[in-house]
């Protein structure tokens, strides 16, 4: 157990002699999942392309099931690597199955004639992914979806230890994703099958991984647990996110907030003003928000949205001081926008729409009213 | 499900059964065809005869007993007939071979030798050698005229892989192999101008291409030169159909990729550049026989490919041989004016249904 199934020792890996990712270290247990993160260009392609030995390492150590992966012969990496890459081949009149056979490979004999045990692994590997219907369909002729399960399937069909995938989600739709990374996270599970990826989505990162591994300006800054790396920080700094945001908790980016003085104050609470927070960002009306239980659902989207929120401790009302700041924005801003929750700030909310009524701000609760009322 | 899938792979294998099955009565339908048709009809029992009682009949002749007809019979067979069908057939399965390696090898349906300039390159440096030994000596050897063509296939091959392998776009590739063709011909006619009226000649009539006027001698070193070069092709049908799939793929599943394209690259330049040597630049036969056998087999797989490839090829090139002599008999048409008449339709039909599937 303690020993790690594949293992990267200070590695370097670019282009040419060109370091892209310098000095990456990590290790893998068999049967974990790990992602690497990071933004376009950052070098994730190059480090998957390092470890299938595309490219040779500029320098370090790959290790891998106990021994030295570039000293490896082809045909045994082969039974123990597969790999689902991003070059987009179209192979002219291949059926499904035909693909998926290709992942026998390592293990048929000089003119790749399949055994019934070749044909029995095929069909294992296109049911393990739900293809098994469109087996003798043209390879040309299905969605994107069944197309990358397809090679799934072919790099499962290679019965290998380690499975790598370069971007394996993209092109798919929410639901195909989710059935991809299930079936990923079955292979790890049920058969101890190890999977390095490079994903673009970060909640599904964080969800269906071990580790992550991120990777930025040329370097691996942090390697862990999700919970350890996809922090609110964390994420801004790895992307290099100076106008937008990232939420932890939902797993969401929003857009910067709007520009210029507040102008509206938004009542919130139990999730209703989430939906009102982002159209406001779309107009590009600048506004307060408030007042929100620390625990609410609104906070996570008014925080990064609004000119300034005022909270109020979870389960218990707002204090006298939150209701008088809270007062005090409303004073400054022009109209309030009721998102229809008087629970909102422990009821205090309640009372913040009726000063803003007494106290003559127009007061409305839909955003096209919002316009009229700010011309 | 499992019975009605083994069901349609039944159907598959019955499939390519049948389509080698038929090329084979082909292939044999063509030879007696050619040997039979021409300005002296044979019958096919005297063909037979011809054939496989040579040495009896030799003797006969020798001794004079024959009839004249007979004699007759037996010179065109045996001195003009056969070995131009031998020829048109070793040099056709190499040419289709050729082609379907190098659209393997540039994922690209229409790449093949003549396209992709090798024949224009192959014809440049035999000009080039011609015109440059004539001073020294009479008549080039044939060794030097392989020689030539090989280099000349290879060099333009380089070139054409330069500038080919960054683009993925079919046109792109024609564009490219059509520049290659104008600047080799433009080099050709430039020597042209230096050289002696017989190389001339030989220059001129050896770039219509044509399967006559070969000897027994060079039936026998194609031969030596294709089938082996062939069968090494055959062995590769592994490691070729691997490639097929991806670079990316072929080296994860354990190919050398780099050592392999170069191997496809030699093989390739081997065969056209054997064909080039001994009929000179026949046009379109590696794109159009290809791709007829991928639509009979409804495949791409290097391991029915190969085979079929070159068992075709050789029988179109009998076939289109047999139409250039007979057509307009007496006057004889270049092989390449009736292989360019078959196979251009099929290449810009095979451009527009691209097209057509790419927009879908």
């Amino acid at each position: 157990m303690d020993r790690a199934y594949l293992e990267l020792e200070s590695l370097t890996v670019g282009y040419g002699g060109e370091p892209v990712v310098s000095d990456i270290t990590f290790k893998l247990q068999k049967g974990q999942i790990l992602s690497l993160i990071g933004p376009n260009g950052a070098g994730k392609s190059t480090i998957l392309k390092t470890l299938t030995r595309r490219i040779p390492p500029i320098s370090g150590k790959i290790t891998l099931d106990g021994a030295d992966l570039l000293a490896m012969g082809g045909r045994t990496l082969a039974k123990k690597m597969a790999s689902v890459l991003t070059d987009r081949v179209a192979p002219e009149l291949e059926t499904c199955f035909d693909i998926v056979s290709a992942g026998r490979y390592p293990y048929t004999g000089g003119f790749g004639l399949l055994t019934a045990r070749d044909r029995a692994a095929v069909d294992e590997a296109l049911r393990m992914v739900n293809a098994a219907s469109i087996a003798d369909r043209d390879f040309n002729s299905v969605s994107d979806g069944q197309r990358q399960r397809v090679l799934l399937a072919r790099a499962i069909a290679q019965e290998p230890e380690i499975i790598l995938l370069d971007e394996p989600t993209s092109f798919l739709d929410i639901k195909h994703k989710l059935e991809l990374l299930e079936i990923l996270r079955d292979m790890a599970r049920q058969r101890g099958v190890t999977i390095l990826m490079s994903l673009h989505e970060l909640d599904l990162a964080s969800k269906v991984s071990d580790l992550i591994a991120c990777v930025s300006s040329g370097r691996v800054p942090a390697c862990g647990r999700p919970r350890e790396i996809m922090t609110d920080g964390g994420v801004r700094t790895l992307y290099g996110l100076e106008r937008g945001s990232y939420n932890a908790s939902l797993g969401s980016v929003e857009l910067p907030r709007p520009a210029g003085r507040a102008r509206v104050f938004v009542l919130g609470g139990g999730g209703r003003g989430i939906g009102l927070y982002r159209e406001l960002q779309k107009a590009g009306i600048p506004f307060f928000a408030g007042i929100l239980h620390e625990n609410d659902i609104d906070l996570a989207v008014a925080r990064p949205l609004s000119e300034r929120v005022v909270t109020c401790p979870a389960f218990r009302g707002a204090s006298p001081e939150r209701i008088a700041e809270a007062r005090a924005l409303i004073d400054r801003a022009e109209a309030v926008l009721d998102c229809g929750c008087p629970d909102g700030g422990g009821g205090a909310n309640a009372a913040l729409l009726r000063y803003a009524r007494e106290s003559g701000k127009s007061v409305v609760t839909d955003l096209n009213l919002l316009t009229e009322v700010l011309k | 499900m499992a019975p009605q899938v083994r069901g349609r792979r039944g159907k598959r294998a019955l499939r390519y059964a049948a389509v080698f099955a038929c090329l084979g009565v082909l292939l044999v339908l063509a030879v007696i065809w050619n040997i039979n048709t021409g300005s002296v009809s044979i019958p096919v029992r005297e063909i037979w005869r011809i054939l496989f009682h040579k040495r009896a009949l030799q003797l006969a002749i020798d001794r004079g007993t024959a009839d004249p007809a007979a004699v007759s019979a037996f010179n065109i067979i045996w001195k003009i007939r056969l070995k131009r069908v031998l020829l048109a057939a070793i040099l056709g399965g190499a040419l289709s071979l050729s082609g379907f390696l190098l659209q393997t090898f540039f994922r690209n349906p229409i790449a093949g030798p003549f396209v992709l300039g090798i024949s224009s390159g192959a014809r440049m440096f035999l000009a080039l050698v011609t015109i440059g030994l004539s001073a020294y000596m009479t008549g080039v050897p044939l060794w030097i005229t392989v020689a030539a063509s090989f280099a000349g296939s290879m060099l333009t091959m380089l070139f054409a892989l330069a500038f080919g392998r960054r683009t993925r776009n079919m046109s792109m590739l024609l564009v490219i192999g059509i520049m290659i063709s104008y600047i080799c011909s433009a080099v050709t006619d430039f020597l042209i101008n230096f050289a002696k009226e017989a190389d001339i000649v030989n220059l001129t009539h050896w770039a219509m291409g044509s399967f006559s006027g070969g000897s027994w001698r060079d039936v026998a070193i194609s031969a030596l030169i294709v089938l082996p070069t062939a069968a090494g092709v055959f062995l590769l049908s592994k490691p070729i159909s691997a490639y097929a799939l991806g670079e990316g793929y072929a080296q994860s599943v354990g190919l050398d990729v780099r050592m392999f394209r170069l191997v496809l690259i030699v093989l390739s330049s081997v065969l056209s550049a054997c064909v080039t040597a001994f009929a000179g630049p026949i046009s379109f036969v590696g794109i159009a026989v290809p791709h007829i056998c991928r639509i009979v087999l409804r495949s791409n797989k290097p391991i029915l490919m190969i085979p079929a490839s070159f068992l075709c090829g050789a029988v179109f090139c009998m076939v289109c041989d047999l139409v250039a002599r007979t057509v307009f008999s007496p006057t004889e048409l270049s092989v390449g004016t009736v292989t360019s008449a078959v196979g251009a339709p099929i290449v810009i039909w095979l451009m527009i249904s691209r097209r057509r599937e790419q927009r879908e």
